[in-house]
């Protein structure tokens, strides 16, 4: 009944990575021909959580359409709403509260620590250490738990409205908040010592799939794929939008190119958002979270709009088309780990397998958020 | 029947059921210590200390049905489990815990072990083999040049050890250990051995034996998140069982045998009570440590590990090799 595999030397072999692998993270499947240990060529396959949320887009009413958006990304969800509310309040031409705005920004980046947070544990999991995924998680279920108090779901928020906030802050949410910085400062000193400055972590990622600029401008990297090769691309800071351009904070740039670089990145992204939050905090304007003034049933005029978010995966573009009946004609969305993730196929050729699946815990992959 | 066939058959099963206790309650150690470590409670609803969750794991998974793959080779993939088990348990046999606790003491303990445990990573061929799965193939190659990469730091290292000693029995090794914490094997001072570089000896020892027995940093064979299960992906029930208890068997080898060629075996650091209790703390010490280091460190890749292997624990071990032997022409 068995008959013996046998392989000429230079025969190569199809590896099939997925759907159901532990280093996908989700359904995404690779197919790798291989030549022993080594990548001779990858194909990654995508589709198997398609939800056509951009065909929803085109058949639902704008308010109907709300929380689709939170069930593209699971770990950054707040950030793609926002994407989406601000397309839909620039057609329709609605003005937004100030409290309101700072309120998104401060929840916006909340929640991008807390995908970061799970970026690095599953990410060191990849490698092979499985500790420090319990200990972010721990720092994670503590900002989901204040975003729960105020917005009423753990992951996939239904949050933000057109013109406003479903919910104002109060008083026990600043408090954590407030508490939560310091924390999350001290944590970030302990992964430092745990994980950044450990011999075997930096010794499989330093020179570890090296992505020049131009490979990112090739495919359309943005995030810390793009800010790891060297390009200072940051939606909050190039396109500004929302209340950015009132925050101090700065985009951590590397210049490297290697797995290294693109974690160094993330993990200085966290500090950053920080500081954006103990700002908002500060900042935060007393009125109202919703404007007086908003139309009943949102028919945006006529038109084709756009708008660029920086969600914790990268730059995340939402395209209206309107043709003035209340729902829209199209509804592209440009999600960032799309781009991300096709850098994957050309630069993974001649890599160790295991040195690959790194390279694949780098980019920060969220399977729902490519297939939509 | 004789009374010394009798004795051999009651040893041999005593180290059955030491071999076999000690890994299923490793099991729960390990659990529990990855969760101290990891800030979690750990298996604790099943009994006190949640300590009657290895016997219940252990009727699950007897209970279930062993599944052997289409197009598997049948005999090697019901073989491979049973060859993981066997040499941890032919090694209990002639580890002597104290001066009286051995169940066969023979005068070429060293070799018996080693033999037996060279065969350990056959099963691990046979498994990856047999299966007809790309991943198992895959870490079937890596445990091969895994373990011929490691067997022979440790084995130069052992035979400095053996040169020190003069003997290769396991009882001579420790007596002349037992003097005192300074006499150690793993200390060069008064020492038998004069040799500077021991502490590195009982590293490369140490390293060795957590390659060899497949434990994080080095657990190559098994990489979850690149090779899904390694060699025991097709393994369910109790060949899975056998593996996992196999692993552990081994750890307790491994941290037995550090114990007796380095750290002075059952003798008392400061000359008091020497007895299978020093032993037993020394082993268990060593095996905490092997925990420790398996949830701290992320894993090291393949060309990582045999460079660490060919081009430092080698030539660092053949150094030490030679040195010692010119140490002890000169004194």
């Amino acid at each position: 009944m068995s008959s013996p595999i046998q392989l000429q030397p230079d025969e190569t072999f199809v590896l099939n990575v997925g759907p159901q692998h532990p280093a996908t993270h989700g359904v995404l499947r690779v197919k790798m021909e291989m030549n022993g240990e080594y990548i001779v060529d990858a194909e990654t396959v995508i589709g198997y959580i398609h939800r056509m949320h951009e065909k929803m887009g085109e058949n639902k009413t704008y308010p109907q359409y709300l929380m689709n958006l939170s069930r593209m990304d699971y770990l950054g969800a707040l950030g793609y709403s926002h994407g989406h509310v601000l397309v839909v309040e620039k057609a329709a031409g609605i003005e937004v509260p100030e409290r309101a705005e700072y309120i998104r920004a401060i929840m916006v980046e909340l929640n991008r620590v807390a995908s970061h947070l799970f970026w690095f544990g599953a990410f060191v999991m990849d490698l092979g250490g499985f500790s420090p995924l319990m200990y972010a998680l721990q720092d994670r279920e503590y900002i989901l738990d204040m975003l729960e108090a105020v917005t009423g779901s753990r992951l996939t928020y239904c949050y933000f409205r057109f013109g406003g906030l479903y919910n104002d802050i109060d008083d026990d949410f600043i408090d954590a908040a407030r508490r939560f910085i310091p924390r999350m400062r001290k944590s970030l000193i302990k992964y430092d010592k745990l994980v950044t400055g450990n011999i075997i972590f930096r010794k499989r990622l330093e020179g570890n799939a090296l992505l020049s600029k131009e490979t990112c401008r090739k495919y359309g990297a943005s995030s810390a794929v793009a800010r790891g090769s060297g390009i200072n691309f940051d939606v909050r800071k190039n396109e500004p939008y929302s209340v950015y351009p009132d925050f101090d904070f700065d985009v951590p740039v590397y210049h490297e190119g290697d797995s290294l670089a693109r974690y160094m990145v993330r993990m200085e992204e966290m500090e950053q958002s920080l500081r954006i939050i103990e700002q908002g905090l500060d900042k935060l304007p007393d009125g109202p979270i919703m404007p007086k003034k908003k139309p009943k049933l949102i028919k945006p005029p006529a038109g084709d709009y756009y708008q660029a978010v920086e969600t914790a995966r990268g730059s995340f573009g939402v395209r209206l088309v309107s043709d003035g009946t209340k729902t829209p004609y199209r509804l592209k969305l440009r999600s960032p780990t799309y781009s991300n993730m096709h850098l994957f196929d050309e630069s993974c050729r001649g890599m160790m397998i295991m040195d690959a699946l790194a390279f694949m815990g780098s980019l920060d992959l969220v399977i729902p958020e490519i297939d939509r | 029947m004789s009374l010394t066939l009798l004795n051999v058959i009651f040893a041999v099963v005593v180290a059955i059921a030491f071999a076999a206790a000690n890994a299923a309650y490793l099991v729960w150690a390990e659990r529990r210590g990855a969760a101290r470590i990891q800030r979690r409670p750990g298996p604790n609803i099943n009994g006190p200390f949640g300590l009657l969750q290895p016997p219940l794991d252990g009727i699950k998974l007897m209970a279930k049905q062993l599944i052997i793959p289409g197009g598997a080779d049948k005999v090697l993939f019901i073989a491979a489990p049973v060859l993981a088990m066997y040499p941890a348990i032919m090694s209990f046999v002639t580890i002597p815990f104290s001066d009286t606790i051995v169940a066969h003491n023979i005068n070429v303990g060293i070799l018996m072990i080693f033999a037996f445990a060279s065969t350990g990573s056959m099963s691990l061929i046979f498994a990856g083999w047999s299966s007809r799965n790309k991943y198992s193939m895959m870490s079937a190659v890596r445990a091969v040049s895994q373990s011929v990469a490691y067997e022979i730091p440790m084995l130069i290292t052992t035979i400095t050890v053996v040169m020190i000693a003069g003997s290769m029995d396991l009882m001579e090794i420790v007596h002349q250990q037992s003097r005192s914490i300074l006499h150690w094997n793993i200390f060069p001072l008064l020492g038998n051995s004069h040799n500077i570089l021991m502490p590195a000896s009982f590293l490369i020892f140490f390293i060795c034996t957590l390659a060899e027995t497949n434990r994080a940093p080095f657990d190559l064979g098994e990489a979850e998140s690149e090779l899904v299960a390694g060699f025991h992906t097709e393994y369910g029930s109790m060949g899975f069982g056998l593996f996992f208890m196999g692993e552990y068997a081994n750890i307790v080898i491994g941290a037995c045998m550090t114990t007796i060629l380095f750290l002075g075996g059952w003798s008392c650091p400061f000359g008091l009570f020497p007895g299978v209790w020093w032993f037993l703390l020394k082993l268990y010490l060593l095996i905490a440590t092997f925990i420790w280091i398996r949830w701290t460190f992320p894993r090291t890749t393949i060309y990582g590990l045999l460079n660490l292997s060919w081009k430092i624990l080698i030539p660092l071990s053949l150094v030490n090799l030679l040195l010692t032997a010119g140490l002890i022409k000169v004194f």
